[in-house]
């Protein structure tokens, strides 16, 4: 028995991303799009009319909303110019709403928390996870996390059970109306000083769901939100990325 | 069955509405549901529509030997009789009609909200005693996990009953499929349940192509099983991994969790992301498998295959892992055929139900991986399972991709057909998926159904809890793995 558990453990290897660091993924992973505005001519909007969420702003120069894409690369295969593509980078987390409309100029990336909070989260934060209404893609794509590949326990970042232990929130889904009273009390649980973080489209945005009367179009609609991270589920380098920027483990220009 | 008053329909069939039978009455059309039912017909989905100011009750009955579907359909105002207490597979369909359309469901045992559309969501059955005591858990519970209440009612650890109370993740998803423009339609299907995309986009482009007759080629169908069971081995993989940790069994637990995450990685490559969003869509799908990675992917399975027959093997062949999985959470067959239950769950008390056998679909006409079942309706059963139908998908991906059809990627499809019936099934990791997809005179969508195998399920969980200790929940839950999103659309 013992000779099978040594032999398995040999075989299975060493199976931890090295993390931050240069990674690669396949040709066809959606990261972070670009835009290359100096090829949109005038009054082209062929990129905005088939984004299903109205993540594309046209005009010049057109914008894009990380908040709101769901990374299916329709606008890419609308424009005949290459003006939106999609790069296999996945760093695009950000700290403001704002932060996440991208357009030719670089990408503002989630800055590290200052002074305090950073000397009190920086090397251990405990984060509940609040699921509402999330179609539970996001979610496993956190929970992913725990696995021995990212091993976020390895940066001092844990998921717990009770909002007591925990220093902030991730909130996934578009915040149901059935869910919204759950969550605002988890939050209230949490005790302060306190983060909240919110993770893919639905969350930051509604994601497919906005404008359905049963959501709230994410969790700003209701809480106070310190880090959005986007993608539809983002990819768990991508959420991994965006918490480590928030603790100034990885450095933002 | 003799003197059928229901239409016949294979999977993926369309039906004009017209050809639809509609009974004279309501009663006479739930006496004849119950006579089906008592016949061993399966009531695959029982929803309502609204028509002209009235509602519409429709029915699916299922001849799981016969591979057919029968469709039938009658008028009600105000009520129509209660099925529930003789045939509680029907209990959850009609509490969900009562809560979409306002109708009674006359002797209903237990009628209240499925989906906290009313305030009877926050009132459980309760036992009285002097020792007898509650545990409430949720909607936020401990681990990355969907909300939902459980509600026990316990003496000591024993647990008498189990209660669950979803509807939290509730989006307003048939809805929201009712009236979206198209281009945002396949986003919603995409996450109605997001571990499940490839079987609830997959239910929804045989219901659109059968509306908008579209032709797949050979390739596209294969591709998409491929697609199919790739998301069914990383669930499986990923339950059996999730069920090590519960009984704190951390080699497997952790090789499991890894190897999951392999098969969502061969997704991401073949899709772009790792749990398949966009592949799929109407006429075909958006990506193909070329010689080169087809060869590669040939490769890897071979390696995981090893990988998870060494984790399988400290599973299953640990004695204090099966001291925790065997006797425990058990189902009989007698109760699974009752409530209706499906997938994995329903295989593992010995029924042989699954979709790709039973209704065959896409790619699965031609080919399909033999059917598993284990005896015994414990988690012991239900991983079992998991870990032979792992085996059954390995062999069927590792055989398609070596020769894979040719054809083109993505047909055209057409416009939605008026007045039009599209019933499509998938056997999702889960167990079988139904979409039904309903056009109005325009060829506009005028009633979307959804049903995720969970649907049924969630009775069966807390069927098994009957005298069990609630310590054991999570390890059950696990076994069971249903969705709350799915579930609460």
């Amino acid at each position: 028995m013992i000779w099978d558990l040594l032999k398995a453990r040999w075989r299975q290897g060493h199976r931890t991303v090295k993390f931050p660091g240069p990674v690669a993924l396949p040709e066809r992973f959606r990261g972070r799009p670009a835009v290359d505005a100096s090829k949109c001519t005038d009054d082209c909007r062929a990129c905005a009319e088939v984004c299903p969420t109205g993540a594309v702003k046209p005009g010049k120069p057109v914008a894009l909303d990380l908040g709101k894409c769901l990374f299916c690369r329709e606008c890419a295969a609308a424009c005949s110019r290459g003006a939106v593509s999609f790069t296999r980078d996945i760093a695009m987390a950000a700290r403001r709403r704002e932060d996440l409309m991208i357009s030719s100029r670089e990408m503002d990336l989630a800055r590290a928390l200052d002074g305090k909070a950073r000397k009190l989260f920086g090397r251990s934060l405990k984060l509940r996870q609040v699921a509402a209404g999330d179609c539970s893609g996001c979610a496993v794509e956190v929970a992913v996390l725990n696995t021995v590949v990212f091993d976020l326990a390895r940066f001092g970042i844990q998921f717990v059970a009770s909002p007591r232990h925990a220093d902030g929130l991730l909130v996934t889904g578009p915040v149901t109306d059935n869910m919204r009273e759950a969550m605002k009390k988890t939050y209230e649980a949490v005790p302060a000083p306190k983060l909240v973080i919110a993770v893919g489209a639905c969350a930051i945005s509604g994601g497919p769901f906005a404008g359905s009367p049963k959501v709230h179009d994410g969790a700003e609609s209701t809480l106070p939100v310190d880090l959005f991270i986007p993608g539809c589920p983002p990819h768990p380098l991508t959420t991994l990325d965006g918490l480590l920027r928030l603790l100034g483990r990885i450095e933002s220009k | 069955m003799n003197g059928n008053l229901f239409t016949p329909l294979r999977n993926g069939q369309v039906l004009e509405e017209e050809k639809i039978p509609v009974l004279g009455t309501v009663n006479a059309f739930t006496e004849y549901l119950g006579l089906a039912m008592a016949e061993g017909f399966r009531l695959a989905a029982y929803f309502g529509r609204r028509i002209d100011g009235q509602v519409k009750l429709y029915a699916l009955l299922a001849d799981d030997e016969d591979g057919r579907l029968w469709m039938g359909a009658a008028y009600a105002s105000e009520s129509f009789p209660s099925l529930a207490s003789r045939f509680p597979q029907s209990h959850l369909f009609e509490r969900e009609i009562h809560e979409q359309f306002g109708l009674l469901p006359v002797g209903h045992p237990w009628l209240k909200s499925v989906r906290l559309g009313s305030p009877d969501a926050t009132s459980f059955f309760r036992m009285d005693g002097d020792e007898v005591h509650e545990v409430a858990v949720g909607p936020v519970h401990a681990g990355i996990i969907e909300p939902g209440h459980f509600r026990f009612q316990c003496h000591g650890e024993n647990v008498f009953h189990l209660e669950i109370q979803l509807g939290y993740q509730h989006r307003g998803v048939e809805s929201l499929l009712e009236t979206l423009p198209f281009s945002r339609v396949p986003f919603v299907v995409d996450s109605i349940a997001g571990d499940t995309t490839l079987g609830h986009s997959l239910a929804w482009a045989m219901g659109w192509e059968s509306l908008g007759g579209a032709r797949v080629s050979a390739r596209a169908e294969a591709l998409r099983a491929v697609a199919l069971e790739l998301e069914r081995l990383a669930n499986h993989t990923g339950d059996l991994g999730a069920m090590s940790g519960d009984v704190a069994f951390l080699p497997s637990a952790s090789y499991f969790g890894r190897l999951r995450g392999d098969f969502l990685n061969m997704l991401l490559e073949l899709t772009g992301a790792r749990l398949g969003r966009g592949f799929l869509r109407p006429g075909g799908v958006t990506d193909d498998l070329p010689a080169g990675m087809a060869e590669e992917f040939g490769k890897r399975l071979k390696v995981l295959r090893r990988d998870l027959r060494d984790a399988a093997g400290l599973f299953f062949e640990t004695p204090s892992v099966s001291a925790r999985l065997e006797g425990t959470g058990i189902l009989t067959p007698e109760t699974c055929r009752d409530l209706g239950l499906v997938g994995p769950v329903a295989r593992a008390c010995g029924l042989a139900r699954d979709v790709r056998q039973d209704h065959p679909f896409g790619y699965y006409r031609f080919n399909h991986p033999p059917t598993v079942t284990v005896e015994g309706g414990d988690v012991y059963a239900r991983a079992m399972v998991r870990w032979l139908e792992i085996e059954r998908s390995l062999d069927f991906v590792s055989s398609q991709i070596e020769s894979l059809p040719g054809g083109e990627l993505r047909g055209e499809c057409g416009p939605l057909a008026p007045d039009r019936v599209g019933v499509s099934l998938v056997e999702g990791w889960r167990g079988e998926i139904l979409h039904v997809v309903m056009t109005d005179r325009d060829g506009k969508i005028a009633r979307y159904k959804v049903k995720d195998p969970s649907f049924h399920n969630w009775t069966g969980l807390s069927q098994s809890l009957r005298g069990q200790s609630v310590s054991d929940f999570p390890l059950i839950n696990k076994s069971f793995n249903l969705s709350y999103a799915g579930h609460d659309l």
